[in-house]
């Protein structure tokens, strides 16, 4: 089977650095604007882009670069409320700019394929996997069905998908995430197309699936011999994939350079940025009395066991980190120390004395002291509240501050959160991400917590905006000797602002301590496969990990329970 | 054990059982409502029909005939009772020795609305779902705006106006069909269809839009799903996006809002009976309000709440059965 592959007949050797293929897609001076509330906004203003056959491009910058749509515009999609302005779009000779939609219709699923993020919502729920995944070459008609089917198969298992010839048969909501997203990578390469758009396609992954399905595409990509657009906010991911490298900001091309030379000397300053948070360290502090004492909990949904006998402490004014993937159990453990879920066993001691389990158990004094951050201050932040509403309601049930003590109390929590008093009228539609996120921590400091968990406070965010959080976060720290309890799934959070590290993996802690023993060898097997699995910044990085790692496909992470984390919002709300 | 074999059984299935027994349940507190609501009415059924001057002798002889001197509770039990032995009971308008039963009363009307109603669904509901896909391909183009015009002054226009509308020039004036609809047992199919024509159009034009208007919005409800965007860079034409990837996602909202407008053919065509003088079970109901005929009243509105909870139950199995997530469990 492996051999038949072959015949899809354009296996090329890759391009090195300097010889190029042909050139397959030209984008000169594209210009797209959007239209926001009547108002003309530029996408993109005036981008040149080459990708010549067999060439992966990388395609990086934050959020609102322009990034998919530039990679939409390769298909000769615009989405809706977007215009072109001006500039030319040529594929193969085409010009999809002014060519009649059948032409180009006809190119989609076929010459040019689409590899979106959100692989679990990007599959249609009302039909089989294997349907959906020949669906191109039935559109197009470019073979018997029983043949794009086979061609399907042999890429389940190129693919490393479990059960290939049988996974097919599947719903989309019956595969993890994971293997969805391998699925869509399947489905884009089953009419063996000449290019791949791939937009952010293990951004909504855990690190560990991440590298598996990373060494997935890579390989699929470098055996077709496929041109592809590799679209990710990650500057190490994409020099993992990429050839070369483009880097977008405000919709204007910043900066070109092949991968290793990219890497090597980043030449504009915000290209530099980007970096930005792994160069961020917090140096040791000495141990200090323990402001929480988790003992032995085990916590469960119904019968499901989700914490098994964790253990560990938070001293005063320090930051303990705890790192896993989703479904270790990290977001219950908040849930627990916030006293919004029962423990089935154990106790958690709070400043010396037991803490009551349940929220209502507890008196309006300890509900003060534990605050909590949570991830998405979109939803965590009532929309129909001002940021002076927000603010001042903690502090008027906290200490029954009113009127202008209030005002002036909630200033001085703007200024501590690096936000001017012009804010204070202003509602959370009005706020960027970055902005509701401090008013969020802001809304816990108006308590003068001695804890405030930290529920992936910075997970939502660009790379930049995140460090200018964790600045805020550890500047408070030292100033009002806050404690922290950082939930996170990423090691270069960790590294950057905690003291104590707790690694949690399946319900249980399997490596707790100080930062730099936790993240030192030698390793426990999840520890090291949490470890290696954080891309580096080292083009060679995928490779290393892929060879050392025993398996694909062997580690599928456990399932979420379903809306746990947006109940949790509402009542936090 | 009862609950270790439950989940044995497949979701979908359980889903169905629970639905149907909460449809009898529903059932069983409507029979309640009804007869309780009939018993309250105002009036009296032996003054009505022996007139005011009836002796009170003969009144208490009526009634005991006739089982209204009982106790509500007991009444209630007899005729529920009777209902499940296929016993809808005696017309109060019986007379000794010539008892008329209530089933036979309504069975030919009843008949006869079915009828009526399932030759409109027949017609209405297809229609509604082509012409609310159509609307939701074209969406903004001249086609869609002339379709929701027409169908917004449809809706707006009470059916009774409709049908003097095209009674007045259909049947009166341009003489293509007749103005009456009364038909009959084994009358000639040709006369039959030309008396339908009209009670079926003017129904049709009444419920197309509420179905054809749910069509278009659940349809355009999905087409911004990421798996629409997806069939999109696929190269799937625009007809193949709605038909194979919107629509198949829109069922459960369109099935409600069919069976929701079936139910008003069965319960809500009394005024199209009236004016078109067609022997249905809307006019039969309205009439033994009128002379105080309980068991009639009483039947009549156990036939409708039926219809509106079978309905509603198979527009639930509907929308249950096209949730992939139900039919095929991890």
């Amino acid at each position: 089977m492996a051999e038949e592959n072959a015949t899809i007949e354009k296996v090329e050797s890759l391009p090195s650095g300097t010889e190029r293929g042909p050139l397959l897609l030209t984008i000169r001076n594209l210009v797209i604007n959007g239209l926001v509330d009547d108002t003309t906004v530029p996408i993109l203003r005036g981008i040149d882009l080459d990708v010549h056959r067999g060439e992966v491009i990388g395609l990086i910058g934050e959020s609102g670069a322009g990034k998919s749509t530039l990679g939409l515009a390769g298909l000769g999609i615009v989405n809706e409320g977007c215009i072109i302005v001006d500039g030319s779009i040529t594929f193969d000779g085409i010009d999809l700019r002014n060519c009649p939609e059948s032409v180009k219709r006809h190119l989609r699923g076929v010459r040019v394929a689409y590899v979106a993020q959100s692989a679990a919502a990007s599959f249609n729920p009302a039909h089989k996997l294997i349907d959906q995944v020949v669906e191109s070459s039935e559109i197009h008609k470019t073979e018997p069905r029983k043949r794009a089917v086979e061609r399907a198969v042999t890429l389940f298992g190129e693919l490393a998908l479990p059960d290939p010839a049988r996974i097919g048969e599947r719903y989309p909501h019956q595969v993890s995430g994971g293997q969805l997203q391998r699925l869509m990578t399947a489905m884009a390469m089953n009419c063996a197309p000449d290019l791949i758009i791939f937009d952010e396609p293990t951004t909504a992954l855990d690190v560990t699936t991440q590298v598996e399905v990373l060494g997935a595409i890579r390989k699929v990509v470098q055996q077709f011999g496929t041109a592809a657009i590799y679209i990710s906010h990650d500057l190490a991911l994409v020099s993992q994939m990429a050839h070369r490298i483009v880097v977008l900001k405000d919709g204007v091309k910043v900066e070109e350079a092949e991968t290793r030379r990219m890497l090597a000397s980043p030449e504009h300053p915000y290209t530099r940025t980007l970096w930005a948070v792994r160069s961020l360290e917090k140096s040791a502090t000495v141990a200090a009395r323990p402001i929480l004492d988790i003992r032995h909990i085990n916590a469960a949904y119904g019968h499901v066991r989700v914490l098994e006998d964790v253990s560990f402490t938070v001293p005063r004014g320090h930051t303990v980190a705890v790192v896993g993937e989703s479904g270790s159990g990290k977001s219950t453990l908040a849930r627990v120390v916030c006293g919004l879920l029962r423990v089935q066993q154990g106790e958690v001691m709070f400043d010396g004395t037991r803490l009551p389990p349940l929220r209502k158990e507890r008196t309006r004094d300890i509900l003060r002291r534990i605050q909590l951050v949570y991830q998405s201050a979109d939803t965590s932040l009532n929309p129909s509240h001002t940021v002076r509403t927000l603010l001042s309601r903690p502090l008027r049930l906290y200490f029954g501050l009113k009127g202008s003590a209030a005002n002036q109390r909630v200033n001085e929590l703007l200024d501590m959160i690096e936000m001017s008093g012009a804010y204070i009228d202003r509602y959370p539609s009005e706020l960027s991400g970055g902005q509701k996120q401090r008013i969020s921590i802001a809304r816990a400091l108006a308590a003068n917590p001695d804890l405030i968990v930290c529920d992936e406070v910075t997970s939502a965010l660009d790379q930049v905006i995140q460090e200018g959080i964790l600045k805020l976060l550890m500047s408070l720290q030292r100033e009002l000797s806050v404690s922290y309890l950082f939930i996170t799934h990423d090691l270069a959070t960790v590294k950057a602002i905690a003291d104590e590290v707790a690694v949690m993996h399946r319900g249980r802690v399997v490596r707790f301590g100080e930062k730099n023993a936790v993240l030192s060898p030698p390793f426990d097997d999840y520890t090291q496969l949490l470890m290696s699995s954080v891309p580096q910044m080292d083009p060679d990085w995928l490779d290393g990990v892929i060879q050392k790692r025993p398996g694909e496909s062997t580690h599928e992470p456990a399932q979420v329970v379903p809306g746990k984390r947006t109940k949790r919002a509402d009542r936090l709300g | 054990m009862i609950l270790r074999n439950l989940k044995m059984i497949p979701p979908l299935i359980r889903t169905i059982i629970s639905r149907l027994l909460l449809g009898v349940l529903t059932l069983v507190a409507v029979s309640v409502i009804i007869f309780s609501t009939v018993s309250m009415l105002p009036g009296n059924f032996a003054t009505a029909i022996l007139g005011q001057s009836a002796t009170p002798e003969t009144v208490a002889a009526f009634k005991s005939r006739l089982g209204l001197d009982q106790p509500v509770a007991t009444r209630y039990f007899n005729w529920v009772g009777g209902i499940l032995h296929g016993d809808l009971g005696e017309s109060l308008s019986s007379s000794p020795g010539a008892p008329r039963f209530v089933a036979d009363i309504i069975s030919s009307r009843l008949r006869n609305t079915f009828l009526l109603a399932s030759v409109t669904a027949l017609i209405a509901v297809p229609l509604s779902i082509v012409l609310g896909v159509l609307c939701a391909l074209y969406r903004g183009a001249a086609f869609d705006r002339v379709v929701n015009g027409i169908s917004l002054t449809t809706i707006s226009i009470p059916e009774f106006l409709i049908a003097y509308i095209l009674l007045i020039f259909v049947a009166v004036r341009l003489r293509w069909l007749p103005t009456l609809s009364n038909v009959k047992d084994g009358m000639d199919v040709a006369e039959w269809v030309r008396r339908m024509t009209l009670p079926v159009l003017v129904l049709t034009i009444g419920i197309i839009a509420h179905m054809m208007r749910m069509t278009r919005s659940a349809i355009i409800g999905v087409l911004s799903s990421p798996y629409i965007h997806m069939a999109k860079c696929k190269g799937a034409s625009p007809a193949r996006v709605i038909l194979r990837h919107a629509l198949p996602n829109a069922w459960a909202p369109i099935a409600n809002v069919v069976a929701v407008n079936l139910a008003y053919l069965v319960v809500g065509v009394v005024v199209v009976e009236t004016v078109f003088v067609y022997p249905g079970i809307g006019q039969t109901m309205v009439d033994a309000v009128r002379t105080r005929d309980l068991p009639l009243v009483q039947a009549c509105a156990l036939i409708f709440a039926s219809a509106y909870i079978l309905l509603n139950l198979v527009a639930d199995i509907i929308a249950i059965s096209t949730n992939p997530k139900l039919l095929h469990p991890r």
